[in-house]
């Protein structure tokens, strides 16, 4: 008995690894002082009321916001540990297995554990606020794709601890993904930990979609919607096409693993390339689903530090939209390499090409919105900036890279690793850090320290050119990715410590903003107005943090940045109120379902990448029977009084 | 796209008067959506059948394999039994709550038969040692078809679900719009059932 | 519930009627293949062109017949998501068939 623990223990942990022994402790270490301090303070009830099952949307974005911050130091510890390991010629500070998993979960955390959920965090503080709305479209929906995107999470990073790691690289490539080369239970924690979250992005989807065709205040008309829910619209058009294809994908890949199917496979007629071209046609969409939102955040900055309306709102909008069709049409370009006909190569290559227009566009509008503007060189401002010069330089490797003849020279080469870096850095990173900053007070009603947060900017900022320029010449020097170590003879020293360097000096970036957020909880100046920066849209005409209804009365909306124009006509004294009375709001209830769902989907996905039938079975049986539940659920809703509204406004220093 | 998104915009979007009406019409027009995104979702199966569907790797045909009778009589089971929700559907305007749940009952019944038949279809070819594992056009075929069933099994659960919410509440906003979308679902899975059968079956026995 | 009466009145959502004429007319293109099929009238690249047009204009009976796309409220949101959908689906199917076509 005794012997057959022991023995499914060694294979059931990971085991043998000083890191994930000490890995081991603080996540036990971590867990025990979570459950003491709740049950100290008695916050369990408060943690269950407030947080765990509350669909207010303002809400579920701080959970998304504290998710990708933790997924952001876990995906930026791979980073350094990879950089530590590439820093000097032959050391052996990481294995080659443990650098495998290790680039694998940092590329895979941060595209999607980390991108994809800041940018949710984003999305559901924002658009409802943006548009005059009180809620989103189906905000039960909304807390089920949050928890399933924790599930999802979950399960993905106690494969560090558990069973092991994935390590076939951030899209799992067969046939090395397959279960003759990967055997165990790591790469079926890759596929549940992303088919679960991906179920609740696709969610998010098509909740916010439907959030921004219909729920805007009246009088909002599309063409006068602010440019950060349009950037919001174009992504959900892509997650709405882009993920189905990689649920399918995925779900083909793991019936290739768990039935013995020949999809994938080398052997049986399967077609390994077959993976390539379905994962790029998600994957290649799911970078710009990414960098959208971002475009939009730069509008709304850009905008509101300059004191002027965005130039070319139009064109914005057009842009934003062709980029979300054409996205679809360049998924090839990932892999050039696999030897086709020219006519495929040639088409690729084109439209990966022509899809840069629509980027350059976009460009030119922030750069006119700026000119003649009064800046004001404020941290969302700050980063903006730097984006600029950034994703430029990452937009024109781009096209280097879309070139297919010179790309059988950089494929796969650091000279891609650099790039790809650059837009996502560059464009995603910086955009959301840019958006965080920007709409920090909105969130929590005070402003994030401008001191610490200049050290933090310009730590990364520094930090990033240090560490992926060098590797552009690396590229070019010969050196591919996923390399775990080289010899003195190749020459790639010099520059492969001074990009170790470099990351290390963007660690610190980061260890500032945390800095800097737990010292401005304290000392912060507070957002007494809830207005801080002058902004121009309407979330910024309510009080900050906003009350859980948004908005006492509907706005009115008559133009594209409306509560400018309402100070505007106030200062100069054209503005009319229109006197509407207060009525009862319509609230959605809280509702303990989608975190319990969420859990037996995460104990299916256990049970499924351990490959124990009978706990998947449990899990989907506990998922349909929540499923039922909610459908019996005829009491979902409530309505705030008016008298409640009113004492609310009170206390916030709004009088109605 | 922007300008055809814009031109009938009416700014009423919001009105709360609507009320529970308003959040109804809101949970049809997601459902649409998706519907949508299922079809991405076959989509992407169809496009891997039409990739694999000539890798035998000596194994059987579909030729050899197919047999037309059974998945004539499926074919027109499913479509009758989507004339037969949009019935329902049809006795739902009509507020004729037996009337729509006798309708349902034999949609269901008649998706319960197409799914017995498909059942009976994968024990016979596995019998004949035609399995998933045999070869990619195996694989893809199971997972293709399998997927269909698997959709229209959820639809019979949530037709039983609806059924007894009828019962209980009659025909509420809530109910109509729930049985709305069920047929719309419904009518999906016959499409997508037409274009098995015409890139699957028919040009499997051609 | 009076409001709500005024506001089934106001749509229109297909008779018995419309749901029969779409009924017989899937029957009829559903035939029409099979019997193209069974009787070996032609075959090839006509035959698999005529019963892939006999599936697409089923789709069109049952969206228009069944599912009622003319009808909802405008601006019609959905049909603009079905037609882009139709078009990614397209690309999916039609990119995946050229690209892999070199890689066998």
């Amino acid at each position: 008995m005794w012997e057959n623990i022991k023995s499914f223990a060694s294979t059931f942990f990971v085991t043998g690894d000083p890191l994930i022994y000490g890995a081991d402790v603080s996540i036990v270490l971590t867990m025990f002082a979570i459950v003491f301090v709740l049950t100290k303070y008695q916050k369990w009830g408060w943690l269950w009321r407030e947080w765990l099952t509350t669909v207010d949307h303002k809400k579920i974005g701080i959970m998304y916001l504290i998710a990708s911050l933790l997924m952001l130091f876990r995906g930026g510890v791979d980073a350094l540990l990879m950089r530590l390991q590439l820093a000097f010629p032959n050391i052996e500070f990481l294995h080659s297995d443990h650098y495998n998993a290790i680039f694998t979960t940092h590329g895979t955390i941060m595209i999607l554990f980390m991108a994809m959920p800041m940018m949710f965090a984003l999305f559901n503080i924002v658009v409802p606020l943006q548009l005059g709305a009180r809620d989103v479209a189906y905000p039960f929906l909304n807390a089920l794709s949050f928890w399933l995107f924790m599930a999802g999470a979950m399960l993905f990073n106690i494969s560090f601890v558990i069973g092991g790691s994935p390590d076939t690289g951030w899209l799992a490539y067969p046939p090395l993904s397959g279960i003759e080369f990967s055997p165990g239970p790591g790469q079926n924690f890759y596929i549940w930990g992303i088919q679960i979250s991906g179920i609740g992005s696709l969610a998010t989807g098509i909740n916010f979609l439907v959030t921004i065709l219909k729920m805007r205040a009246p009088g909002m008309k599309l063409m006068k919607m602010p440019l950060f829910s349009w950037s919001v619209l174009s992504s959900c058009v892509m997650i709405i096409f882009a993920f189905p294809i990689l649920t399918v994908t995925l779900a083909l890949l793991f019936i290739d693993r768990f039935l013995g199917a020949h999809f994938f496979t080398m052997a049986g007629g399967g077609n390994p390339m077959m993976y390539l071209n379905l994962i790029w046609m998600w994957g290649h969409p799911e970078v710009y689903i990414v960098v959208v939102p971002a475009f939009g955040i730069f509008s709304e900055i850009v905008a509101t530090f300059s004191k002027k309306v965005i130039f070319g709102y139009k064109s914005m909008v057009i842009a934003l939209m062709t980029i979300a069709v054409a996205s679809f049409f360049t998924w090839a370009h990932h892999f050039f390499t696999m030897g086709t006909d020219a006519s495929v190569i040639a088409f690729f290559a084109i439209s990966t090409m022509v899809i840069a227009i629509p980027t350059g566009v976009k460009v030119f509008n922030w750069l006119f919105t700026m000119f003649r503007g009064r800046i004001s060189f404020q941290q969302p401002m700050l980063w903006t900036i730097a984006f600029i010069p950034c994703f430029l330089v990452g937009g024109a490797t781009g096209v280097m890279l879309a070139v297919a003849p010179a790309d059988y020279q950089y494929h796969n080469s650091y000279f891609l690793i650099a790039h790809f870096h650059q837009v996502l850095i560059g464009g995603v990173v910086f955009g959301y850090l840019a958006g965080i900053y920007y709409w920090w007070p909105k969130m929590f009603g005070f402003k994030l320290d401008e001191r610490l947060g200049k050290w933090g900017f310009w730590l990364w900022n520094i930090g990033f050119y240090v560490c992926f320029m060098p590797q552009y010449a690396l590229g070019f020097m010969g050196m591919t990715r996923r390399y775990y170590t080289y010899g003195w003879d190749m020459g790639w020293a010099p520059l492969n410590l001074v990009s170790t360097v470099g990351a290390f000096l963007m660690g610190a970036g980061f260890i500032f903003q945390v800095w800097q957020i737990a010292y401005s909880i304290k000392h912060g100046e507070r957002d007494k107005t809830g207005d801080p920066w002058n902004g121009r849209t309407l979330e910024w005409s309510i009080p900050s943090p906003a009350p859980m209804y948004n908005f006492a009365i509907e706005p009115r909306v008559k133009e594209a940045d409306d509560w400018w124009r309402i100070k505007q006509e106030k200062a100069n004294g054209t503005y009319q109120e229109e006197k509407i009375e207060l009525e009862p709001i319509h609230m959605p209830k809280n509702s303990g379902i989608p975190i319990i769902m969420s859990g037996f989907w995460f104990i299916a996905g256990f049970g499924f990448t351990f490959e124990w039938v009978w706990m998947a079975v449990i899990g989907l049986i506990g998922v349909a029977a929540c499923m039922w539940a909610r459908s019996f659920d005829y009491d979902t809703d409530y309505y705030i009084p008016v008298d409640e509204i009113k004492r609310t406004e009170a206390s916030l220093g709004r009088g109605v | 796209m922007a300008q055809a998104m814009t031109h009938h915009e009416h700014g009423h979007a919001h009105d709360h008067d609507h009320g529970h009406e308003h959040h109804e019409q809101l949970k049809v027009l997601g459902f649409w959506i998706f519907v949508v995104t299922d079809c991405v979702l076959f989509g992407t199966l169809f496009a891997t059948y039409a990739v694999l569907m000539h890798n035998y790797a000596g194994g059987p045909t579909a030729k050899e394999l197919f047999e037309l009778p059974g998945i004539i009589a499926s074919t027109f089971i499913l479509l009758t039994s989507s004339f037969t929700s949009g019935l329902a559907v049809l006795a739902m305007h009509k507020r004729n709550v037996k009337q729509m749940i006798g309708w349902l009952i034999v949609t269901a019944l008649l998706g319960l038969a197409f799914v017995v038949l498909e059942v009976n279809e994968f024990a016979h070819l596995v019998g004949e040692g035609a399995t998933i594992s045999t070869s990619a056009f195996l694989s893809a075929f199971y997972v293709l078809v399998g997927t269909h069933g698997l959709h229209v099994t959820l639809g019979l659960f949530w037709m039983v679900a609806l059924m007894i919410q009828l019962k209980r509440r009659g025909i509420t906003p809530v109910t109509k719009r729930k049985v709305t979308n069920l047929s719309l679902y419904w009518h999906f899975l016959d499409v997508v059932w037409i274009f098995l059968f015409t890139v699957v079956y028919l040009m499997g026995v051609m | 519930m009076s409001h709500h009466d005024n506001h089934v009145h106001s749509e229109n959502h297909g008779s018995l009627k419309s749901y029969v004429i779409g009924f017989v007319l899937s029957i009829v293109l559903t035939i029409i293949p099979l019997v193209l099929v069974m009787n070996n009238v032609m075959s090839g690249g006509p035959l698999v062109i005529t019963i892939m047009v006999m599936a697409v204009l089923q789709l069109f009976v049952q969206l228009f017949f069944f599912m009622h796309i003319r009808e909802g409220e405008k601006p019609r949101y959905n049909v603009q998501a079905l037609i882009l959908g139709a078009v990614i689906v397209f690309t999916i199917v039609a990119g995946s068939m050229w690209i892999m076509t070199f890689n066998i």
